[in-house]
C-alpha cells in the first residue's frame, strides 16, 4: 500500500487526539502503530477506516484521497476491512450469518454464494464446525477469528486491526497473531494497532510510534525496534518489553 | 416440614423445590382466604349468587369485549409507540419534540382525565361518534406512550460497538436499523411489552365511564340490577386475573429467556 497522512488533526471537544500527524509510506505491506494509550493510535486507525472525519489534514490511500461526504465514505468503507478489539460481532446472528449478511446486503452477492464464501472462510480458520453457533457460544479467540473472516470476506484492499488481541489470553493472542501473520504473508495489506512488540517487530515491515497526537518516530520496523532514536521511544520499548 | 417452609440456605436463591413451592404458596393463599372470610363474616353479609348468576352472559360479553378492546389497542399502541420511538432519533427536530411532548404529557396525566378530555372535547370536535372507536383510540394513545419508552429503551440497549461495526462494514443507516437494531431491540422489548398488555387490560376498565360496555361496566350494571355488590364484583376480579396472570407469567418467562441468551 501507499499511504500518506498529511498534517492530520482530530479533536473531540476540548481534547486534541491528533495534532498535526504526518506519515508517508511508499510501498508497505504491514504497518504497525505503537505508542502509549491515549496517544492517538486508534484515532489514526479510525480516520484511515473512514469511521470518523478528520478535523484537518488529508489521508491518501494508494493515491486516492479518503472522501469527506458521508455517502462517499460509505463506499470507501466497503473497500476496507476492520477488526476491532472486542470482535464487535452481531450477537443475534450465528458465525456464518455474521460473515454472509454484509456480503449479501452491502456487496450485492447472491445469498447462496455469500454463504458458500462465508463457509469457506470459516473452514480456512478452522471454524467449520462452529458456523451455526452464535458469538455467545464461542470463545474469544474463535470470535476474533470470525471477525477476521468477516473483514476478509469482500476481499478488501486493506485490513485494519485495532488492538486485535487486547481482549484475549496469551494462548489465544498467539493464535490470532499467527492468523494475521499468515494474511500478511499471503499478500494482504494491513495496518495493526498493537501492544505486542514481538509481533510488530517480526511481522510488520514498517512501524510508527505515535505519542501526543503526532508520529514521534517512524521507519522500517527493524530500524525502529533495533535502534530507537528518541529517548521517549527507548523508554516506551523498555517498559513494554519489561514483563 | 422445615424443608417445605424454608429455603435450603446452601442452594441458589432462585431455585426452590417444587414441593416446597406448592406447600408454601398454598399456605400463603389459605391465609389470605381466611382473612377475607373473616372480614366477610364480620359483615354478616347475605350472599345471593343466584340473582347474579342469571346475568352470566352479560359478564361473558363484557369480558370478551375487554379482550377485544385491549387487543386492538395494544396493536395500535405498538404502531404509535414504534413511530414515537423512531421519531426520537429523527433529524427533523420538531417531529422529535412533538413525540417527546406526547410521551411526557401522556405519562404525566391520569388515564381518566385523558378519556374525559378526548371523549368530550376532541372526539366531539372531530365528529367521532362511535364511542368504541374513541375508547380504543384513547387507550392506544395512552399505552403508546409507554410502549414508546419500552421500544426506546430497547433501541438504546444496542451497544455502540455494534453500531460502529455496522458502519465499518458499510451498512446504510436503514440497513443498520433493519438488520442489527430492530431484531435485537424487539426481542429485548418483549417482556416489558407483555407486562404493558396486562396493564392495558386493567386500564380498559376505566372506559366504563364513557359507557363502553366492557367487563367493568357490565359488572356495575349487574350490581345495580341485583343490588348484590360483592357477588357482582367478585367475578370481575377473577375475570381480570384470568387474563393478567398468564400474561405476567409469560412476561417473566420471556425475561428469563432473554437473560439466559445474553
Amino acid at each position: 500500500m501507499k499511504l500518506a497522512l498529511e498534517n492530520l488533526s482530530k479533536s473531540y471537544g476540548q481534547h486534541q487526539a491528533l495534532d498535526g500527524l504526518d506519515l508517508h509510506l511508499e510501498n508497505a505491506r504491514c504497518l504497525t502503530l505503537i505508542g502509549p494509550s491515549g496517544g492517538g493510535k486508534s484515532t489514526t486507525l479510525r480516520l484511515v477506516a473512514g469511521l470518523e472525519k478528520a478535523s484537518g489534514g488529508h489521508i491518501l490511500l494508494n493515491d486516492k484521497a479518503v472522501p469527506c461526504s458521508e455517502e462517499e465514505l460509505r463506499d470507501y468503507r466497503k473497500s476496507i476491512g476492520v477488526v476491532f478489539q472486542s470482535y464487535n460481532l452481531f450477537p443475534h446472528f450465528d458465525a456464518l450469518t455474521n460473515i454472509a449478511l454484509p456480503l449479501e446486503k452491502v456487496h450485492g452477492v447472491a445469498k447462496a454464494d455469500a454463504q458458500e464464501r462465508a463457509y469457506e472462510l470459516l473452514a480456512r480458520f478452522k471454524l467449520a464446525d462452529h458456523s451455526r453457533k452464535k458469538p455467545s457460544e464461542l470463545s474469544g479467540g474463535q470470535n476474533q477469528r470470525v471477525a477476521i473472516a468477516r473483514s476478509l470476506a469482500h476481499d478488501p484492499e486493506l485490513i485494519l486491526f485495532d488492538e486485535p488481541t487486547s481482549a484475549l489470553d496469551p494462548e489465544m493472542s498467539a493464535q490470532i497473531l499467527d492468523v494475521i501473520e499468515e494474511l500478511i504473508q499471503s499478500g494482504k495489506d494491513c495496518i495493526v494497532v498493537t501492544h505486542q512488540m514481538g509481533f510488530a517487530k517480526r511481522a510488520s515491515d514498517y512501524a510508527a510510534f505515535i505519542s501526543h497526537g503526532k508520529v514521534a518516530e517512524s521507519g522500517t520496523s527493524k530500524d525502529l525496534f533495533d535502534s530507537p532514536q528518541s529517548q521517549e521511544l527507548r523508554q516506551f520499548l523498555e517498559r513494554e518489553l519489561k514483563y | 416440614m422445615r424443608a417445605l417452609l424454608f429455603q435450603d440456605p446452601d442452594s441458589d436463591p432462585t431455585a426452590v423445590r417444587a414441593a416446597a413451592k406448592w406447600a408454601s404458596a398454598t399456605l400463603a393463599l389459605s391465609f389470605l382466604c381466611l382473612l377475607a372470610l373473616a372480614a366477610f363474616a364480620s359483615l354478616e353479609y347475605n350472599w345471593n349468587w343466584s340473582a347474579v348468576f342469571k346475568y352470566k352472559t352479560k359478564f361473558i360479553e363484557g369480558w370478551l369485549l375487554t379482550i377485544q378492546v385491549s387487543s386492538v389497542s395494544l396493536l395500535v399502541a405498538c404502531i404509535i409507540g414504534g413511530l414515537s420511538a423512531l421519531s426520537a432519533r429523527s433529524r427533523f427536530l420538531p417531529l422529535r419534540y412533538l413525540f417527546k411532548i406526547y410521551v411526557e404529557g401522556t405519562r404525566g396525566t391520569p388515564l381518566l382525565v385523558q378519556i374525559l378530555l378526548i371523549f368530550y372535547v376532541f372526539a366531539d370536535a372531530a365528529h367521532l361518534e362511535n364511542r368504541y372507536v374513541v375508547g380504543v383510540l384513547v387507550l392506544s394513545f395512552f399505552s403508546g406512550a409507554y410502549v414508546s419508552e419500552i421500544f426506546r429503551a430497547g433501541i438504546e440497549s444496542i451497544g455502540s460497538s455494534q453500531l460502529l461495526s455496522a458502519k465499518a462494514i458499510g451498512f446504510t443507516p436503514y440497513q443498520t436499523f433493519r438488520y442489527i437494531i430492530f431484531p435485537q431491540a424487539l426481542r429485548r422489548s418483549l417482556p416489558a411489552l407483555a407486562g404493558q398488555f396486562a396493564n392495558l387490560i386493567k386500564d380498559s376498565s376505566l372506559l366504563s365511564i364513557i359507557a363502553i360496555e366492557e367487563f367493568t361496566l357490565n359488572a356495575q350494571e349487574v350490581n345495580t340490577s341485583t343490588l348484590s355488590t360483592f357477588e357482582s364484583f367478585f367475578p370481575l376480579a377473577v375475570g381480570y386475573l384470568i387474563l393478567t396472570l398468564p400474561i405476567f407469567h409469560l412476561s417473566r418467562r420471556l425475561e428469563k429467556r432473554l437473560a439466559f441468551d445474553s
